[in-house]
């Protein structure tokens, strides 16, 4: 029995790999062939890199665009995690990471030839939640966030819910929340957040990649806690922004520090950026949470790049300055196709600088 | 050299010190000896490992490290009791579940079934098999759980709420699910190995009992499922094993909330499922060597569940093959 199964597997596998060798002819013709445009190409480097899932997919396409420029770079990019992309920073297997969160002192101490953050792109994080009839747009405070995934506010039709929503009639159902069960920079985000805005929340749980949830289930990855937001009547959740617009799942605005309602949005997590600029630190290595601003959204946060600050082979650092710079520059253009928030200009300008005491 | 040496063996079959000296059955007494022994090796190497990395977390948790509930990365309290729980019970459902359609689907097909059926329920069951689990777990969420939850938790709950097993609100999401996934992820391995068990039955076995007036079921329960009983249940272990270490379908189901609780529907965590999920931005030295620990643990408890099923088949099969025991 098993042998038959086996034999269409192996007719799978077959077919497979001849698609597989197919499309790899293919890009190799096609290589070859913006090759010759370009006139003499000057010694092949390979960079390599690793780190962060979420802007994989905005670095890959910065990484093919750059490629196409300059053809003699090709860079190659694991998105094996944040974790991962720091850990290689310290056995120096890279030479450059990526993570969503800014490394501690401790972790800048073990990566011997030091570290520089280059903030590469903006992440907001939706609140999304299910609940049958109601479009986007409940309001929820600070207080209220944090009560939910605390537990203590139960049901959608909660007073203290209630009070910024006169407008919508909330109905009596019992309110699940949804986390991220595997370590990610949205759970930091969302978690560094709530450590932000409620002491309640700092104290008892705190912020990180994984926390110890008070209350609720969790999904595996956006696709795992979208996924259950949008089968379970009543739960809630927190998703990178891209996902909640493609799943058309419905988000909560969010009060912000100036006091008004804001809905998560490239714009409002820009607007963000730009207003944490004013207590930013030179390094960039800060949070953003819950930054100033009448447009800003609270649940933001930088993604890194991650250079050392000294290079053994110049010719590599000449080449990763250069991509750096035409990351945080005319890469951010393909930002908003991909649900991205680009970098405002100010922080593009902060990078320049800690790039050039880079040896 | 090789193909000379087998044409003179044709030409020269009685040739005795010939034969003897073909270095072929040495080549291949090497080769599958290697074979073996690599994989020995490589298990002792990767306990070895995870004994290893593991001591930091062995040294400052202790026996602790299995009873406790608390995992907060945090504050760096780490105890794999909810995990452990939560793998075991998810499979044990599995079994409960899978092991009796498993039986009766291969039964069906073997002793019921024209032919013209049974070739194509056979392939496609087998199919299930070859599903990779995250489709599972994918089409778990948005198919699987709804339905559960509408059509099984609500009235079950409505019903039996009162009973602690059944308890808590219908989240779709929990223990239940998991283990239900994993039934079906299990049942085409033990489908496929009792079918192939119960075919290998004597066809002279079957005609006995027919001749002596047995019916259909008598003919099932006293020739032939004695006969299969101890393939059967090497079916289930595989079964077993597969559950217990499966990952991606179980966390996407199960709820990943790490808790014990007495309620099917609850919201659980099982070992496998939190190493895929923490494994990777997993940065600090003891929160890495407590996912490895999770990782040893899970070995363990695979190395038992084994050992306890493998003693209940010694205890099981120990009477006459194929005879009755009344």
């Amino acid at each position: 029995m098993f042998k038959r199964a086996g034999v269409i597997a192996l007719v799978l596998i077959l077919a497979l790999s001849l698609v597989v060798v197919g499309c790899g002819k293919k890009e190799d013709v096609k290589k070859e062939e913006t090759k010759q445009e370009v006139k003499e190409p000057a010694k092949d480097l390979t960079i390599n890199g690793a780190g962060a899932t979420f802007p994989y997919p905005l670095y890959s396409k910065m990484f093919s665009a750059y490629n196409k420029l300059n053809p003699e770079i090709k860079v190659n990019y694991q998105s094996i995690g944040s974790g991962g992309g720091v850990k290689q920073m310290m056995e120096g297997t890279v030479s450059f990471g990526a993570s969503d969160a800014f490394l501690s002192e401790e972790e800048m101490g073990k990566i011997k030839n030091g570290v520089i953050h280059v903030p590469m792109t903006i992440g907001a994080v939706a609140v999304v939640y299910n609940l049958e009839g109601i479009a986007s747009g409940v309001k929820l405070t600070q207080e209220t966030l944090t009560d939910i995934y605390l537990g203590t506010i139960k049901k959608w039709n909660d007073p203290k819910i209630a009070a910024d929503n006169s407008d919508i009639k909330l109905p009596n159902v019992d309110i699940t929340p949804v986390f991220r069960s595997d370590g990610s920079g949205t759970t930091s985000i969302f978690t560094d957040y709530l450590s932000k805005v409620s002491s309640e929340w700092k104290e008892k749980v705190g912020a990180g990649k994984s926390v110890k949830f008070p209350a609720g289930i969790g999904g595996k990855g956006n696709e795992g806690v979208a996924g259950q937001v949008k089968q379970l009547p009543g739960s809630i959740g927190y998703v990178e922004l891209a996902y909640a617009t493609t799943n058309n799942l419905s988000y909560a605005k969010l009060r912000n520090k100036d006091g008004n309602f804001t809905a998560p949005s490239l714009e409002a997590a820009s607007a963000a950026a730009a207003g944490a600029i004013a207590d930013m630190p030179k390094d960039t290595r800060v949070s953003i949470v819950e930054p100033g601003g009448k447009d800003a959204y609270g649940i933001v946060g930088f993604s890194w790049i991650l250079l050392n600050e000294k290079y053994e082979d110049q010719v590599m650092k000449e080449e990763l300055l250069k991509l750096t710079k035409w990351m945080y520059r005319d890469g951010q253009q393909f930002s908003k196709a991909l649900h991205y928030a680009p970098i405002p200009e100010e922080i593009a300008k902060l990078n320049d600088n800690n790039l050039a005491v880079i040896k | 050299m090789l193909d000379k040496d087998i044409k003179k063996k044709a030409i020269n079959p009685k040739d005795k010190s010939n034969a003897q000296n073909i270095p072929l059955d040495k080549i291949f007494k090497a080769l599958t000896f290697t074979a073996s022994l690599g994989v020995i090796l490589l298990l002792g190497f990767i306990i070895f490992k995870l004994f290893m990395e593991s001591a930091l977390s062995v040294e400052k948790f202790g026996f602790k490290f299995i009873t406790s509930m608390e995992w907060d990365p945090v504050k760096g309290e780490f105890g794999a009791g909810a995990y452990i729980f939560g793998t075991i019970v998810s499979s044990l459902i599995a079994i409960l579940i899978a092991t009796p359609v498993s039986v009766g689907i291969a039964l069906y097909l073997t002793e019921i079934a024209p032919p013209w059926l049974s070739t194509p329920v056979g392939f496609l069951v087998e199919l299930l098999a070859a599903i990779p689990s995250v489709i599972y777990g994918l089409w778990g969420i948005f198919v699987f759980v709804p339905f559960i939850r509408q059509y099984i938790q609500k009235p079950i709950g409505d019903l039996f709420g009162w009973i602690p097993l059944f308890s808590g609100p219908p989240l779709g999401i929990g223990m239940l699910s998991a283990g239900l996934i994993l039934a079906i992820m299990i049942i085409p391995i033990i489908t496929a190995i009792s079918r192939d068990i119960i075919s290998s039955v004597p066809t002279l076995q079957r005609e006995g009992a027919m001749a002596l007036g047995a019916t259909r079921w008598e003919v099932i329960k006293y020739a032939i499922l004695p006969f299969a009983k101890s393939g059967i249940l090497g079916g289930i272990i595989l079964g077993m094993g597969r559950a217990l270490g499966e990952t991606m379908a179980v966390t996407m189901v199960i709820g990943n909330r790490p808790e014990i609780k007495a309620s099917l529907f609850a919201p659980a965590h099982s070992m496998a499922a939190v190493i895929a999920n923490e494994f990777t931005e997993a940065t600090d030295d003891i929160y890495l060597s407590a996912l490895i620990e999770v990782g040893l643990l899970l070995f363990l408890v695979t190395f038992i569940m084994n050992g306890l099923a493998r003693f209940f088949i010694w205890s099981v099969a120990r009477g006459p093959k194929g005879g009755i025991r009344q």
